[in-house]
């Protein structure tokens, strides 16, 4: 047998390498002039991830292909997902040292991290081999591991970093187990070879088809938030530094929808068996995590129960998609992404101001008042709750739009009114934190927070001028983003034929 | 499209100068509190003069939209941004700009956190004129729902005790009625992709094929779905009764002006909703579901009237007052009659005029005794004799009394109501009218007694050095009782301008498929030498001021069947019931 080098297409697998050497870098950074200053180590990576997302944007409209002896893919799916993942880094970076100084954790070790993640990440939505996805998501969640634990004096994060690690591990485990199944059911690691093989197999592969597609999809479940995989989160998120809760809610749902979405399509012969569970984890997704924030009384718990709703609604567009392709593109999924991105990320680069000399508080009451201590920065939260309410015209609203529309093409009208509905409890828990922030302030402690340094600044008009951009040109993202000219809804053409003028109107 | 994207006009500078405003308020410092109010009111004075030059332009003489305005927006679902006015929403705007003036007038009271207060008074006036101008459904909903966090945050910050109660209450209610509405407007446009092949959310294109029966033909059920869903959000806007219950709270702990624009403008975007879409989208169903709406309407008469009676909160009394007052718009327009629907139309601006000033003055009151119980006024008159004189004059108009505004509005909601039921339409009874007719004497209860309790009896001896109203208080709410007067003695300046598009409104829902009028998306004009012309869309780049192409479309007089004079005159015949519209009797008819 002749062993062949796989052809190697570097421009392909570039963006991912520039992110890993950036992160190699600034260990060395670290190691060589220790304790110095984080802001050089914050400047190399920004100019990392900047060069890393303009080498996706370069691939933006090439033609689809596999490298790699088929282990990296390039197509819209990957392109997309990996942008809005250096996106997602690249805003974290802004704001997390003014934190993490606050916070009194300036541990250069933050910013490795959570460019392994994020290289780990943008591997995950850049893959078909199971083997490969599964080497992401390591990737991503050890480093997400260490970063949950990292501030080390507070009991709260160890039990954060412990509790994720644990579930996690597991949660790994599972999909390694489905991973051996679909193998041992298709003799192949890769996932469109279980499109291939269902229809030519017995019932005994089905079984092992159907048992390995599930365990990956819990797997997967598990990263993305969705019920009953959940329950991690609350605690992850209230534990973990905010800033890292931030980079986790917003990264490690894209790179888990990414791969979520790779499996469902290459499962989609056998949705029949499959997607009645998908519809009701969704409705549960949706529901519970709503209903669970409502009795929160800690932002970072309730953007926590948020992030589940919010992996609901992406869910209903998912399967909208995987339900009639031909009907629903993939354009909602990767518009409410961007959307839950910006929006949830900027949430929690507002929340971290509430840290200061070491302390942070993040109940509601240790956010009173922060309307008068950082005026800008509320005014964006402002933006980014309206923004996950729905209120237009911001791009969470234009997002739900969209979804409603997918479902109700998809003939999923359940899922259209659950989405209705839950959106109407969110309600109730984001104005809530919009309350303790910018209203409720006589009679409360007038709790400390720091001032919000030029980097936090900027990351939320970053966040929250995109929430309104992406409202304004939906159209454009949407169509960048699927790479493909969307069908142009041409509007009525019978404008100027006469009967458009009424009966009463002469001809 | 056919049509090309117009660029911005007027409309356009009308939803912009209050969002530039509220940026430029933003960058005044907070300590030049001066500066920040004068500058508010000078926005809001240039808003009044420009929304005065849009009355200027305005044609009263056809219904069809005006000064429209188009660009794509979110081209793949086919939602655009598409403005335009008509007869109903033209007053609207008026009252709009008008009643933003004097609340903000009234906001020099206001001293805490000036700035953003402004700000959010800024805001919220975009948010409201979007609504009334918009002609695209995804951009009505855009405006409909950003109007409820500024209103939200004002009453927030600067409520009463109660009012984080209040403001969530505001906002859950009407969110969760509004994103319903959403999913059927969504719905609603994609029943009607399936017909045409395309999406769009445009009114008037999904209008044409609800006129000429190809949208809604056998299918009642679906019809209604998508109706009831406008309708519950219109419903808890309006308020209706069994819906109401956020407005007593809202309005009694918003701050003075915050009552004043949400009583004066906020309902009627829900009244404004049914007249807007409804009726035009859902004639069938609509008339399915008039004794319904009927019934509530009467409901609400009786039990807002009943229950502001037992208030011992001069503001809660006001406030409940509305629920009635309201009750009588809806009265009025699912009569669908001709006077009735001119009537309806006309009390919402009373209501506007009336309520607005009443708050005005119970908050004008609060400033000096800084209480609203009853049980702490008593024997004002003789205390502030301006105040009282100006009370008394606006409370009358809210009762209804003839020469006041109210009068016209009541009256002609009533007779339209009495006509309808006359003849049975609709499955409308005579219990109808009757209880309303109870609840215009109920109305003179609760408001006399409230009259009585403030100003006449014994005077509350903490209260015995008022000081009566200063020189601009009195020019302020002088100027709302002018236009009560104004209203009452020659409502015809207001009722003419908007009857066309009433009288259009009334028969597409009323009419056959295929009888129903339409509206042109282009906009129509008339010019002086009496031809009808179609303005078509202008280029985008090229000169703003000429439209590219006139068509004329109707040489020589451009008629329309009913008497700008005599607006009062009631058109339909005994005999005009249920789809009692006379082929010929449409609008825009066009003799040669």
């Amino acid at each position: 047998m002749n062993y062949v080098l796989p052809t190697v297409e570097w421009p392909t697998v570039m963006p991912v390498l520039i992110v890993v050497v950036t992160g190699i870098l600034a260990v060395f950074i670290e190691m060589l002039w220790p304790k110095r200053n984080n802001n050089v180590i914050v400047g190399l990576g920004l100019v990392g991830l900047g060069l890393a997302g303009s080498s996706v944007l370069k691939q933006f409209g090439a033609p689809d292909g596999v490298t790699f002896g088929d282990m990296v893919v390039r197509d819209q799916v990957g392109l997309v997902m990996q942008l809005l993942l250096v996106g997602i880094c690249f805003v974290a970076f802004l704001f997390s040292e003014g934190y993490l100084r606050e916070k009194q954790i300036p541990f250069a070790e933050f910013y490795p991290l959570a460019l392994w993640a994020t290289a780990g990440g943008m591997l995950m939505v850049t893959t078909t081999n199971t083997l490969e996805l599964f080497l992401g998501l390591e990737v991503l969640s050890i480093a997400l591991y260490c970063l949950a634990g990292m501030s080390r004096q507070e009991s709260k994060s160890e039990e954060s970093a412990l509790k994720y690690f644990l579930l996690g591990a597991f949660a790994s485990a599972v999909f390694l187990m489905g991973i051996a199944y679909l193998f041992g059911a298709t003799g192949s690691l890769d996932l469109n070879a279980i499109t291939s093989v269902w229809p030519a197999t017995t019932p005994m592969h089905h079984t092992l088809i159907l048992f390995g597609v599930g365990m990956t999809l819990a797997g997967l479940g598990f990263k993305a938030a969705l019920v009953p995989f959940h329950q991690w989160t609350p605690d992850v998120y209230q534990g973990a530094p905010t800033n890292v809760t931030g980079f986790m809610a917003a990264a490690s749902k894209v790179a888990a929808f990414g791969a979520l979405l790779r499996v469902l399509m290459a499962a989609a012969p056998l949705q029949e068996f499959w997607f009645p569970a998908m519809f009701w984890i969704c409705i549960l997704t949706m529901t519970v995590g709503n209903l669970a924030a409502v009795v929160q009384k800690d932002v970072k718990r309730i953007l926590g129960y948020s992030s589940i709703a919010n992996a609901g609604y992406i869910l209903v567009a998912v399967l909208s998609h995987v339900k009639s392709p031909d009907k629903v593109g993939l354009g909602s999924t990767f518009y409410y992404l961007l959307a839950y991105s910006m929006m949830t990320l900027g949430a929690f680069a507002v929340v971290s101001l509430s840290a200061k000399g070491g302390k942070e508080g993040t109940r509601l009451q240790d956010i009173h008042g922060l309307w008068s201590r950082a005026p800008f920065a509320v005014v964006c939260l402002v933006v980014f709750v309206a923004s996950l309410i729905g209120i237009p015209p911001s791009a969470g609203f234009v997002g739900k739009l969209f979804i409603f529309n997918d479902a109700l093409a998809a003939g999923l009208t359940p899922l259209a009114i659950v989405l209705a509905v839950n959106s109407v409890i969110s309600v109730y828990y984001y104005l809530g934190i919009l309350q303790a922030a910018f209203v409720s302030e006589e009679g409360a402690v007038r709790n400390q927070s720091a001032k919000p340094g030029i980097g936090l600044n900027i990351a939320v008009l970053v966040c929250a001028f995109g929430v309104f951009w992406a409202s304004f040109n939906a159209t454009w993202v949407q169509k960048t983003a699927t790479g493909t000219s969307v069908s142009q809804a041409q509007t009525v053409s019978t404008t100027t034929s006469p009967d458009r003028m009424g009966p009463s109107n002469p001809e | 499209m056919t049509m090309e994207p117009t660029g911005f006009g007027l409309l356009s500078v009308l939803l912009a100068l209050p969002l530039m405003g509220a940026v430029a308020i933003a960058l005044i410092p907070e300590k030049y509190s001066k500066a920040i109010k004068g500058a508010a009111f000078v926005i809001s004075l240039a808003v009044f003069a420009v929304s005065l030059s849009i009355l200027g332009r305005f044609q009263a003489s056809t219904y069809h939209f005006q000064l429209v305005e188009y660009m794509p927006w979110i081209q793949q679902l086919g939602i655009d941004y598409r403005i335009g006015i008509d007869g109903i929403s033209l007053w609207l705007v008026l009252l709009t700009t008008f009643l933003n003036l004097i609340s903000v007038w009234f906001s020099f009271y206001v001293t805490k956190r000036v700035k953003t207060y402004f700000v959010m008074v800024m805001l919220l006036l975009t948010a409201m004129l979007g609504v009334f101008v918009s002609l695209d459904l995804i951009l009505f909903y855009t405006f409909f729902e950003a109007s409820l966090i500024p209103m939200a945050v004002l009453i927030w910050i600067w409520g009463g005790s109660n009012r984080n109660y209040a403001a969530i209450k505001f906002f859950i209610y009407t969110f969760a009625a509004s994103i319903f509405m959403l999913v059927g407007m969504i719905a609603l446009a994609g029943l009607n992709a399936k017909i045409t092949g395309t999406w769009t959310f445009d009114l008037t294109a999904i209008q044409a094929n609800v006129a000429n029966g190809k949208l809604w033909v056998g299918a009642l059920g679906m019809e209604s779905m998508v109706f009831w869903s406008f309708a519950l959000a219109f419903m808890v806007k309006c308020p209706m009764f069994p819906f109401h219950t956020w407005l007593p709270d809202a309005h009694t702990e918003a701050p003075t002006a915050g009552s004043v624009i949400l009583a004066g403008v906020l309902l009627k975007m829900g009244t404004y909703g049914f007249l807007r879409f409804c009726l035009p989208l859902f004639p069938d169903a609509v008339i399915e579901s008039v004794p319904i709406l009927m019934g509530l309407a009467v409901v609400g008469i009786i039990y807002g009237a009943i229950v502001a009676a037992m208030q011992p909160d001069v503001k809660r009394l006001v406030a409940y007052s509305s629920v009635a007052h309201m009750g009588f718009v809806m009265l009025g327009i699912f009569s669908l009659t001709h006077s009735g629907i001119v009537g309806g139309a006309y009390q919402q601006l009373n209501h506007g005029i009336s309520t607005g000033a009443l708050f005005l003055l119970v908050g004008l009151l609060y400033e000096r005794i800084h209480t609203r119980l009853f049980a702490d006024m008593g024997g004002l008159k003789a205390q502030m004799p301006v105040f009282a004189a100006l009370f008394l004059i606006i409370m009358l108009s809210s009762v209804g009394l003839p020469g006041l505004n109210g009068f016209v509005g009541e009256f002609l909601a009533m007779q339209g109501a009495w006509e309808a039921s006359l003849v049975a339409a609709n499955g409308l009874t005579l219990a109808v009218p009757i209880f309303a007719g109870i609840g215009v004497v109920l109305a003179a209860v609760y408001l006399l007694w409230m009259f009585q309790k403030v100003f006449y009896g014994k005077l509350n001896p903490k209260l015995a050095r008022l000081k009566d109203l200063k020189t601009w208080e009195v020019v302020m709410v002088g100027c709302l009782v002018l236009f009560a007067f104004w209203g009452g003695i020659q409502p015809g300046t207001f009722i003419g301008p908007m009857e066309r598009s009433l009288d259009a409104t009334r028969l597409m829902a009323i009419s056959e498929p295929g009888q129903r009028p339409l509206w042109s998306d282009t906009g129509l004009e008339v010019k002086d030498d009496g031809s009808l012309v179609q303005v078509l869309p202008r280029q985008i780049n090229g000169d703003m001021s000429h439209p590219v192409e006139l068509k004329v479309l109707a040489k020589g007089e451009y008629h329309f069947p009913i008497d700008p004079e005599a607006p009062e005159t009631p058109p339909p015949g005994p005999g005009a019931g249920r789809r009692g519209a006379r082929p010929g009797n449409a609008p825009g008819e066009v003799k040669q």
